[in-house]
């Protein structure tokens, strides 16, 4: 990726031809379980895979571990070939604080990343059926929510409700985008104004909640599906786990702030393994079709 | 005199500083509280209830610190569980049905971190808030009094209106926490003040706010009647321009607010 894309300005929409998942690569430290190379070791049993095989078996493991899974793999495995329009490809943040470093480290994370935000979103065909779709990419900032996703979901949302077209958004995000201050923060009320637009205009919004929905997107556009789906295991709340230990110094219980447990608590609809969730989303939305 | 970032901060957060309760008793008659979210429970980091502006009825919000221990304890340092927001939600509500405007005093350190609040749903509160405040069909104005903390301030920061207290904070999260996080450092947060741009002036100049409370020399305890009598007038003005729109014109003001940010 060059430089000139946090240059860009224009807000472009084009076909895109996604990139294969083998040819992305993350800084190591906000990355822990990308495949690099031919094989690749699940953290979780030790158990040496083809990292190709582990593609098409949705980058699951035989244990049932779930590897992080790009916007690009996530686009691969949930819409129908070739379908995919992306839609505010160029859309990057104004670093509004003028937050010290921020803009280097926008940059340098560009370059690693092959992504311009944490955040891809656009339209496509899911078994035939057209929608929008909005896909964090935890792999970006850890998929913090600034002024880039903000504007992009809004613009999502009101297309959508324009159009009178569902919207699925698969969310994995540490919170909020530090570097962007009190401008993060309102991204929250931004985008929930138009997932109400969206809503008061009658169309169906279906959340995936994947590993890991925390702090400001789970206080917002997350929780705020007429469907609420998750992956398996994945780790969902407002506060992290870390900050309640902390907080009110004791260990947490085994399975807190698991989707597990949010379906419990009455806070997801239902838990979808990767391997159905396409048809899972086809069902939902045939079902919502007039 | 002009504080820094760091002293705001710190003035914000000094006990002596007047509470939301504070406010209610001098900007308002015959308060109503009201409690409960019909769901759980009461949660007393948030006060409700019904009281008279000048005339008018009005609903009132306002995160309540405690002015002694054992009030801060029972407020739990006005750091409100799903239940708080939740009420909150009903009293809205409550006052769309009945055509009241509503008043929100915001002064939260943050949403309180829990197991019980997770258990119970923070995130599902705090994002219901924001979008049914969005579409709600009354007026809504916020007073971010001294601490505007994180998702748990703007869970009723959704306004028309939003004001400041001249040294009120309004923050993505407390500089302690911001410096812990990006700085690993949880010592650094005087530089996490600076950099973080949470002071009155800074979010009046980004658009984030619409008009700043001045406050004497000192802080607001110094002259409260000061304070509330320029909060009261702001209210009043504001409130006559809403009322004067149609309420369809007002949701899209309310709208494209936020939507430029
Ligand atoms: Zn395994």
């Amino acid at each position: 990726m060059s430089r000139n894309l946090f240059k860009a300005k224009q807000y472009a929409t084009s076909k895109v031809y996604r990139s294969r998942p083998s040819e992305l690569k993350g800084p190591e430290e906000e990355k822990p379980n990308v495949p690099q190379g031919i094989m690749t070791k699940c953290p979780d049993c030790g158990n040496i895979i083809y990292t190709k095989l582990l593609m098409k078996n949705y980058k699951m493991c035989e244990c049932g571990y779930y590897f992080r899974v790009s916007a690009n793999e996530r686009l691969v495995m949930i819409l129908d070939e070739d379908t995919f329009e992306e839609i505010d490809q160029h859309l990057t943040t104004r670093d509004p604080l003028d937050f010290p470093g921020y803009g280097d480290k926008l940059v340098k994370t560009q370059n690693m990343t092959g992504l311009v935000d944490g955040l891809v979103t656009g339209k496509g065909l899911i078994s035939g059926t057209l929608i929008y779709i909005g896909v964090m990419d935890a792999s970006f900032f850890m998929g913090s929510m600034g002024t880039a996703i903000g504007e992009k979901l809004a613009r999502m949302f009101e297309k959508a409700a324009e159009e009178l077209l569902p919207v699925i958004v698969f969310t994995a995000s540490g919170g909020a985008r530090m570097q962007e201050g009190i401008f993060s923060l309102m991204q929250m009320a931004k985008v929930s104004a138009a997932v109400a637009k969206h809503s008061a205009a009658g169309q169906l919004y279906i959340t995936v909640l994947t590993d890991p929905t925390t702090g400001g997107v789970t206080a917002s556009f997350a929780m705020l599906g007429d469907i609420i789906l998750a992956e398996p295991g994945a780790l969902i709340g407002f506060a992290g786990p870390r900050v309640i230990e902390q907080t009110i110094g004791q260990k947490l219980p085994e399975g807190f702030q698991r989707a597990e447990f949010l379906l419990d608590h009455g806070f997801v609809d239902k838990i979808v393994t990767r391997d159905n969730m396409k048809d899972t989303l086809a069902v939902l939305l045939r079902l919502h079709q007039t | 005199m002009d504080l820094t970032p760091w002293e705001k901060v710190k003035l914000a957060r000094m006990p002596i500083r007047p509470t939301g309760l504070d406010y209610i008793e001098l900007i308002f008659r015959g308060f109503v509280e009201l409690h409960g979210d019909r769901l759980y429970s009461e949660d007393r980091a948030i006060v409700g209830g019904i009281a008279f502006f000048d005339d008018i009825p009005v609903t009132i919000i306002a995160q309540q610190k405690g002015r002694n221990t054992k009030e801060n304890i029972s407020r739990n340092f006005s750091m409100p569980h799903p239940e708080g927001y939740r009420k909150a939600l009903r009293l809205m509500k409550q006052a769309e049905k009945f055509h009241r405007p509503v008043i929100c005093f915001i002064d939260t350190p943050g949403a309180f971190c829990g197991i019980g609040a997770e258990e119970r749903g923070q995130g599902e509160a705090i994002a219901t808030n924001l979008a049914e405040m969005m579409m709600l069909r009354t007026p809504i104005i916020s007073v971010v009094i001294s601490e505007g903390g994180s998702g748990g301030a703007l869970a009723l920061g959704v306004a028309d209106k939003v004001y400041m207290l001249e040294h009120a904070i309004y923050s993505i999260l407390s500089p302690e926490g911001f410096a812990s996080i990006l700085y690993k450092d949880s010592t650094k947060a005087e530089a996490a003040a600076n950099d973080m741009k949470l002071t009155a002036q800074d979010l009046y100049r980004f658009g984030v706010i619409d008009n700043i409370i001045p406050e004497p020399v000192g802080g607001a305890h110094n002259d409260f009647e000061y304070v509330t009598g320029k909060v009261k007038e702001a209210i009043s003005a504001d409130l006559k321009e809403l009322m004067s729109f149609s309420l369809d014109e007002m949701l899209e003001r309310r709208y494209q607010k936020f939507r430029n940010i």
